[in-house]
């Protein structure tokens, strides 16, 4: 029996989920010296790219186009799309282990992590995931609706992802109007009548995640004030000691960054960005219709653990913020994938370096992978997922060097695509992503956008001819 | 970041020891699993003490006897403990300062993974190679997209 990579049996895999780490895996194998690799990538909503496309901010055009590097990739004749279709769904695990050598699970961090608090649940109380998602023309969050005729919004949470919000709830019109974002998220934000957003930090400026570029943004705003408390951005004892041990330029500077903002004046602008830094939410209230009425906070104080991380300890002082519009954003979370073993306790995949375990033995499981998001967690920026996805790549090579992989019955490709369109007619090649690429683009050029986003599938078919 | 994503792609393994099994039983578990160092645990799991092969090294140019001594004769007790939300960076300036080359990591006591200083240093080289490849792709566009924003 020959072994798979070879000319006479192309290695197949399967990789579910097109976004960075799916691209970032796939490149890594075709890279591979003396591999003939075939890959099928497969993803729940019809177009590619992942969150680069649905989670990056539509103001940040130029992180988006690491999307270039992924059409290199998908050039490859040893490449295909299937946009649209779910795994749980359309396919099983099964399915793939019956048509694939190996099978790699990249679907990131779907859904977030929750705040716990009582009142999380009211209406207007949001995961910031879902309005970033929406703004972004996901179609599954396309028809969300959040009440911007609120006047005070709060986010939670000092991430990048928090940044975002807070900025696209601040952006004018004129700005947002430059942007790709989805059609009628411009008119909801257009009307929008949110005066002042507050951003809520649980610890100081020195161990917010958000990178100083993010942090400067938010002081650059045409339709913003941006400030801060004086008394919540000077540094405490226990971070000045840390700084001193370990001097960190980046950590320094984004102090002094903030330290600004808490000097300085409103100048007239229609809207406020009110940075709070050592507070947490212990309560949202309810206004009396089911909505959120407020949101009660306590101050925090910082100590240090066994490892030296400053973490935030309630103090008895607390205080009411006014806010009709709360925006959660304290980390994602991993969904597990129907027939995949997961780890409860980090929301991902149960894995080992990229190895899928069996729940049991703890031993690998043949021929199943994980990368990225649901293999680490929610951490890194898109390029964080190259060096992890050459981690699992090692693996599988490793792996088929010592003849283990998965025996499939039928490991043509003439025999999952037969399985495919019977089971979802209606997915979409690369070729078709490309086709609307160009006309989003098209669009785009006429109006002064980067693009316009198809935010249905039955638009995106249509469009192809295909409704 | 936090060493939960540390934690989270290493796998529920830790290799534990009891600290009334002999230094020959440690070793033969420290070979087995290609690791320097165990986590001695109490009846209920609980973390009590660390063992490594410096440990037994030491003891070994003292006593040639040192195989059949206990584990708890031999361990270190005064062990520092991580928990999952710890911060990446100042867990690996920790071990750097107080030179520990693992960590063991609990949750509510209960013991959820070891680190050691290699995953540490990986994990911060991965994440600086990830913000180069951010900069190196956003760089690529400015010169080779002029018009796009």
């Amino acid at each position: 029996m020959t072994r798979p990579g070879t000319e006479a049996q192309p290695l197949r895999v399967a990789i579910v989920g097109a976004g960075p780490a799916g691209f970032y895996a796939t490149d890594q194998l075709f890279r591979t010296p003396g591999l003939v690799v075939e890959v099928d990538m497969y993803d729940r909503v019809p177009t590619p790219y992942g969150l680069v496309r649905a989670g990056v901010a539509p103001d940040h055009q130029k992180i988006k186009a690491v999307t270039a590097a992924f059409d290199k990739v998908a050039a490859n004749p040893a490449f295909r799309f299937f946009g649209g279709v779910e795994l749980g769904r359309h396919l099983s695990v099964d399915d793939l282990r019956a048509h694939y050598h190996m099978v790699l699970y990249t679907t990131g961090a779907q859904t977030d992590r929750r705040m716990g608090i009582p009142g999380e649940d009211l209406q207007r109380s949001h995961a910031a995931t879902e309005f970033v998602a929406w703004y972004n023309g996901h179609p599954d969050y396309r028809d969300l609706t959040f009440d911007l005729s609120q006047e005070r919004a709060a986010v939670v949470g000092v991430g990048n992802v928090a940044a975002d919000v807070a900025r696209i709830l601040s952006r004018t019109p004129e700005e947002l109007a430059a942007t790709d974002i989805a059609d009628y998220a411009l008119e909801a934000l257009s009307a929008s009548r949110i005066r002042e957003v507050y951003v809520l930090g649980r610890r100081g400026p020195a161990q917010a995640a958000f990178t100083n570029p993010e942090v400067r943004e938010l002081g650059e705003l045409a339709g913003a004030d941006v400030s801060a408390q004086p008394e919540e951005v000077e540094p405490d004892e226990l971070t000045r000691q840390a700084l001193e041990r370990a001097p960190d330029r980046a950590t320094q500077k984004k102090i002094e960054i903030i330290k600004e903002y808490a000097r300085r004046t409103p100048t007239g602008k229609p809207r406020r960005l009110v940075m709070r830094f050592l507070v947490s939410p212990v309560e949202l209230r309810d206004d009396g219709t089911g909505a959120v009425g407020g949101m009660r906070l306590v101050k925090n104080r910082l100590y240090a653990t066994a490892t030296g991380t400053l973490q935030p300890k309630a103090t008895d002082q607390v205080e009411d913020l006014p806010v009709g519009l709360v925006f959660r954003s304290v980390g994602y979370r991993g969904v597990p994938v129907p027939g995949v073993p997961f780890n409860d306790d980090w929301g991902v995949i149960l894995n080992a370096k990229g190895r899928v375990l069996d729940p049991q033995t703890k031993h690998p499981l043949v021929g199943q992978y994980t990368a990225g998001w649901i293999k680490r967690g929610p951490t890194g920026v898109i390029g964080t997922n190259k060096p992890d996805a050459a981690e699992t790549v090692a693996g599988m090579i490793e792996d088929l060097a010592r003849d283990i992989h998965l025996r499939p019955a039928d490991p043509s490709p003439a025999a999952v695509e037969r399985l495919i369109r019977e089971r979802q007619p209606q997915y979409l090649s690369y070729q078709d992503w490309l086709r609307l690429d160009e006309i989003e683009t098209r669009r785009g050029r006429e109006t002064g956008k980067p693009r316009v986003k198809f935010t249905r599938v039955k638009d995106m078919l249509a469009a192809l001819g295909r409704a | 970041m936090t060493i939960a994503s540390l934690l989270a792609k290493k796998g529920p393994k830790v290799v534990t020891v009891q600290p009334e099994q002999t230094i020959r039983q440690a070793l033969a578990l420290l070979a087995e699993h290609n690791i320097g160092a165990l986590v001695v645990v109490d009846p209920e799991s609980r973390p009590i003490g660390i063992l490594s092969e410096r440990d037994v090294v030491r003891a070994a140019v003292r006593d040639e006897a040192v195989f059949t001594k206990t584990v708890s004769a031999l361990m270190t007790r005064d062990v520092i403990l991580g928990v999952p939300q710890d911060d990446l960076e100042s867990v690996g300036r920790t071990m750097t300062d107080k030179r520990i080359r693992h960590l063991p990591v609990v949750d509510q006591r209960r013991l959820v993974g070891i680190i050691s200083i290699g995953d540490v240093v990986k994990a911060q080289r991965d994440l600086y190679r990830g913000e180069v490849e951010n900069l190196q792709m956003e760089l690529t566009e400015e010169h080779g997209r002029p018009t796009a924003r």
